[in-house]
This record gives structure tokens, sequence and C-alpha cells, in this order.
């Protein structure tokens, strides 16, 4: 069986999320497998140390070249020491799908993207789950894994796995030559708006269903009637609609409200992976197969531009 | 600027109900409406932008069969000047390899200074940019939600977790793989695609673009597609029945119960 490698985010210290995650998954290719564990940075003796609580090996890969993740002098990095046809796997996210891609070319090997499930590997066919059309059918889809692949799991799937403690590996002298043609500059935080959507207790979020901007102002009479903030999704902050502050999500705001009542919102994992602490959804959608209708807690299946304004009333009789 | 951007033509999820056929190897495709896909509308869109202040050209191109050429001409409709289909019996069952090997060889028939991708597709896989640029040695930007053009370079953000923006400098030529929202997409109406309506798209095969056919299309596919299903669903929400009213009043109590009605 091939070698696994796990590439581990971090940041402040901390291992991030999908680290253990990835770990899950590399179980689900082979149950018995060694997992490497991938850390790249500079300073990084206390992050190899938290990996090597779970990772029986960890490379630990310090450069200041690489203080910051840039994904193309990571690949550069990564493919002066990496064994040919061995398994790469990645997160899809920022990182992920900014390396993923093309580490499987210069590998020449195989590349999955968004992967849900792992249902093993079966010569040198890997099995895999994806989901596609935003969640609303799954596929089976299966990789010619003979030269190694690239996989990028979908985060939050996979439940994180208990690892054994291992050791750490210095390949910090291997890095090689990784000048690139992209440098980092510098990372600009998002714009605080008016309202502190991380904070509310009710989130009344809207999604494209809602069609058009005037149709709007029906969700903030909602809001308003319920003593709610409004949120929404990301199409409604793309079209100008609302300030980005108020956008759910992976590339939005994590919000942890106690109520969360998404209106014409398909439930994408980028949107839901903004919603934390386990709140009480309610989902308002005309499709019954919206994939939100696994998420949600209550569903009801309404046009919302129907439905919102006779709820508004009924609340506003109370 | 010579600006080369490449698009897919995609279901319209917001239009359709995606559902399986009956033999549940493929999804429903009869009755569906089929669109530019989403990112790719704003790639075209930023482009022509570019074009219109630093000079140059847009040509828009996608893999697929004849019927592909409807959302060439849509782009064109936007202000891309010419349109390239690359079309040939050898493309079909090509994976995200084979995709962006076809788009490669028909980036080294030109010369773009910039190649944009939309972030990702109908499939979620969000690869051919990253694999385009790899195939052709080029830097590579993923996620890009604002350009500014300098001297030989670029100066990009490509948009990070929570919203942050993550600034690089880049080379040309480069490929970036466009984010949505890094611009208003503008409207094109009917009268648009008249315009447009009988300008030649030239459509290229792998002989035209020197690919040896055994090496893209469904043989040389190492990622396949086995079938579509719609997985053992958990326990899901509760659906509200009833009339609106009773809906409504059950709602009601229910967020009263949890503390949504304050
Ligand atoms: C890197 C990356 C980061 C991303 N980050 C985020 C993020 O932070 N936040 C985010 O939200 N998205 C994010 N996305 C986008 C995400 O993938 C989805 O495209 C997006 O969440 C879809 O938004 P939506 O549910 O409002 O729209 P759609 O998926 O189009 O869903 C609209 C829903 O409304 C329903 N509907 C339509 N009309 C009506 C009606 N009249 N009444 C009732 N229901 C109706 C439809 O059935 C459908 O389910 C990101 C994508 C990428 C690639
Ligand atoms: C009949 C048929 C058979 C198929 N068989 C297989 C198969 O056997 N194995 C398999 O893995 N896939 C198969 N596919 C899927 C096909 O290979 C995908 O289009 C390709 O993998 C791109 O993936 P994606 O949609 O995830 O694009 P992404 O990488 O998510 O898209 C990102 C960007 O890449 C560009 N792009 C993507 N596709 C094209 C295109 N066709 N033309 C121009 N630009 C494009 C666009 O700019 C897009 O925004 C098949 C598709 C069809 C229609």
């Amino acid at each position: 069986m091939a070698q696994i490698f796990a590439y581990i985010l971090h940041s402040n210290g901390e291992l991030d999320d999908s680290a253990l995650e990835l770990l899950a998954a590399a179980k689900k290719i082979d149950p018995d497998v060694d997992v490497t564990a991938i850390v790249t940075g500079s300073g990084i003796d206390d992050v190899c140390k938290k990996a090597a609580e779970s990772f029986k090996t960890v490379w630990k890969i310090d450069s200041d070249a690489l203080s910051y993740p840039n994904a193309e002098v990571v690949r550069k990095a990564l493919l002066n020491m990496l064994p040919s046809d061995c398994f790469v796997l990645l997160p899809q996210d920022t990182f992920g799908m900014d390396l993923g891609p093309g580490l499987s070319v210069k590998m020449d090997s195989a590349f999955v993207g968004d992967v849900v499930d792992i249902e093993g590997v079966e010569g040198n066919t890997l099995k895999t789950i994806r989901q596609e059309f935003s969640g609303q059918v799954s596929t089976h889809v299966h990789c010619d894994v003979s030269a190694g692949a690239v996989i990028n799991v979908r985060p939050g799937v996979f439940q994180p796995a208990e690892g054994q403690a291992g050791e750490v590996v210095d390949k910090s002298g291997e890095i090689g030559d990784v000048s690139a043609k992209r440098k980092f500059i510098e990372i600009q935080e998002a714009e605080v708006g008016e309202v502190d959507i991380t904070k509310s207790e009710v989130l009344v979020s809207v999604g494209r269903g809602i069609e058009d901007e005037e149709n709007l102002e029906m969700v903030f009479e909602l809001a308003e009637a319920m003593g709610a903030d409004v949120s929404c999704s990301r199409p409604i902050v793309d079209a100008k609609w609302l300030e980005k502050s108020r956008q759910v999500g992976t590339s939005g705001m994590t919000v942890k409200p106690k109520v969360y009542m998404a209106l014409g919102i398909s439930g994408s994992f980028q949107h839901m992976g903004g919603v934390k602490g386990n709140p009480f959804i309610v989902a308002i959608n005309k499709n019954p197969k919206a994939p939100i209708f696994q998420v949600a807690d209550v569903g009801v299946e309404a046009d919302i531009l129907e439905f919102v304004p006779e709820l508004t009333e009924k609340i506003k009789e109370l | 600027m010579e600006i080369l951007v490449c698009v897919k033509r995609v279901p319209d999820t917001a239009e359709n109900e995606i559902e399986l056929n009956a033999e549940g190897n493929d999804i429903e495709r009869d009755d569906l409406v089929y669109s530019v896909n989403e990112w790719d509308n704003y790639a075209v869109e930023e482009a022509i932008q570019m074009v219109d202040k630093h000079g140059g050209s847009v040509t828009v191109v996608t893999v697929g069969d004849e019927e592909s050429e409807e959302v060439l001409r849509r782009e064109m409709a936007m202000g891309a000047e010419k349109g390239i289909l690359l079309s040939d019996d050898a493309f079909e069952g090509s994976d995200g390899k084979g995709v962006a090997a076809i788009l490669k060889a028909a980036v080294e028939k030109g010369s773009y200074d910039l190649i944009m991708t939309g972030a990702q597709a109908d499939e979620g896989y969000a690869q051919v940019g990253g694999m385009l640029a790899a195939m052709l040695d080029y830097p590579y930007a993923s996620l890009v939600n604002s350009i500014e053009v300098g001297d030989g370079k670029l100066k990009v953000g490509r948009e990070v977790e929570g919203g942050n923006i993550e600034m690089n400098e880049i080379e040309l030529p480069c490929v970036l793989s466009i984010q949505t929202g890094i611009n208003e997409p503008r409207y094109v109406g009917i009268r648009g695609i008249r315009k447009v309506a009988s300008v030649e798209i030239p459509a290229m095969g792998a002989s035209d673009l020197g690919i040896d056919a055994g090496s893209v299309g469904e043989d040389a596919a190492k990622v396949r597609r086995i079938d579509y299903f719609v997985p053992e669903m958990g326990e899901g929400a509760e659906m509200l029945e009833g009339s609106t009213d009773e809906i409504i009043d059950k709602l009601i109590e229910l967020l009263k119960s949890k503390g949504g009605i304050k």
C-alpha cells in the first residue's frame, strides 16, 4: 500500500480542525496505514509537537520562505521531497483548492476534489463519494491510484479520528529551490459592518430564493417582528443587496445563534460551515429535496414570497 | 492585454430540480435548462473591464459539443470578441485533467497574457484552473476577487476564510480562477444575443490542436463517475404539514419555545 500524507493547516500554534478529519479520511483509504503529517511554516516546533500527538510521523518543514502558506511555494517544497505514487490529502478549503489540482499534475497522479466519503481501495481503484449540483445528488467516483492521488476532502464531514502518538522528523534541509512567480504580500482583514451577526441570538437568513432586491423588505419585517437580525447567503452579497458583514459561511461570518431561520437557502457546505453552536434550524424552501432540509430541525415546503408576509402578520398579532 | 476565459455550459440549478433518470446512472437531462457556469460570467465580466481599461481583447473558449456554442455566444454578447469551440468525439468522457489538457493545447495555439477560469463549476471539483496552470508552467492563484494591473504582473486579492483578502503579486502570463462577487456581470438581453448570432465561431478538434486522441477522453481518464444516486437520508427535518394557517401556528409555537420570538 502506498504512503499517505496529510497536509496540516495551522494558525496561532493550533492545528486546524481539518487535521484529524484528514487522518480519519486516510484511515478509510487504508485502516492500517501510518499517516505522515506535513507541517510547513517558520518557527513551528510547537505545532509539530501537537501534530505528533496524533500522527505516527510528522514532517517538519521549517523555513522563512514558508512562513505564509503560499500554495505555489508549498507545492515546490513538497515536490522536492514527496515519494512518487503516494497519496496526499488536503482539505477542500481556500488553501487546498489552491494547491491540490496543480500538485496532482506535477506528481502525475490522479485528483479528486471535494470528497465527502471514502469506501476504500480495491486493487488500484480508490472508491469515493462526491456530491454534485449543490448537494442535490450524490455520485460514486472511482479513481485510478496506481500512480498515487491528491484527494481534497470536504471540511466537517469526516469524524475527527483518534490518532497514535509519533515522532517529528525534520525535513527542513530538503526544501530545495522554492522560488515562485507568485508572492504573498499581506492579509487584509474583512470589514466590520453595521450589525454584528456573530453576536445575534436569533437570525433570519435569506438566500437566492428571495429572487429580487425589493423582496428583502419582507425579510427585514419578519426579523423585526421576531426581534431577530438579518443575515444572508453569499449570492445576496455578490449581488450587492446586503453588506458582506451579513454573510454567513466559510468565506463570511461564523455565527452561533440559538435559532437560525433559513429562507430560500439551499444549504451548501460553505454556507452551513458558518453556522455553529448547534442552533435550532428552521428551513423554508420550495424544493422539498433541498439539502438544507437534511440539516434543519424543522422544515416548511413553501414559497417564501407568499409564506413570509403571512408569518410576519401572525407574529405581529401575538 | 490578450485574455482567454474558459467557460463551461452547465445545468442551471436555480431553474431546475435535479432528478435521477429511470436507470439511475445519470440525472434526467431532458427538461434541463442550461446556462453558463455562474463563476464564469464573473470571469468574463472582469476580462472585459480589464480590456476596456488597458486595451487588448477577450476570447472565450469551451470544451463541449455543438450545443455549447450557445454559451460562447452569450459571453460574446457580453463583450468578448472571439469564441472558440473545442469539440471532438475523442474528448468525450474526459476527466478534469483531460479538459485541462485540451484547454492547454488551445492556449498554445494563441498568444495570451492572462487565462481565467471560474473558481468552480457544477461538479464542484474546482480543478481545471489549477491543472491548466501547472500544465502550462504558469503561476496560479485561485478564488481571486480583485485584480490590479501592473507592469508585467498583477496584484490580485484571493478571498480566503472569514472573508479576509490575501494579497499577492503574480507574474504574467498566469492563470487565475475567479470567485463570484468580484464585479457585477452585465445583463445580456435577447437583442445582445441577436447581434452576435451570425458571428463565426471556429470549432477545433484533436487534430487541429495537435492532441493525441488517446491522451484525453474516456480511456485516458483516471477519474470516473460510476453513477448518480440519492443517498439514504438521515432523519432530516420534521416537515410541518397542514394548511398554511396550521403550519404558521405550529411554527410560531416552536419558535416561541426555542426563544426565536422575543
Ligand atoms: C470558496 C467558496 C466559498 C464560499 N463561501 C460561501 C459563504 O461563506 N457563504 C455562502 O452562503 N456561500 C458560500 N459559497 C457559495 C456556496 O457554494 C453556494 O453557492 C451558496 O451558498 C448558495 O446560496 P443560496 O443557498 O442562497 O442559493 P442557491 O443554492 O441557489 O439556493 C437557493 C434556494 O432557494 C430555493 N428557492 C428558490 N426560490 C424560492 C422561493 N420563492 N421560495 C422558497 N425557496 C425558494 C431553491 O429551492 C434553492 O434551494 C462559497 C463558494 C465557494 C466556492
Ligand atoms: C458526457 C460527459 C462525460 C463525462 N465523463 C467524465 C469522466 O468519465 N470522468 C470525470 O472525471 N469527469 C467526467 N465528466 C466531467 C467533465 O470532465 C468535467 O467537466 C471536468 O471534469 C471539469 O470539472 P468541473 O465541472 O468540476 O470543473 P471545475 O474545475 O470545477 O471548473 C472550474 C472552471 O474550469 C473551467 N472549465 C471546466 N470545464 C470546462 C470546459 N468543459 N470547458 C471550458 N472550461 C471549463 C471553467 O472556467 C470553470 O469555471 C464528464 C462530463 C460529461 C458531460
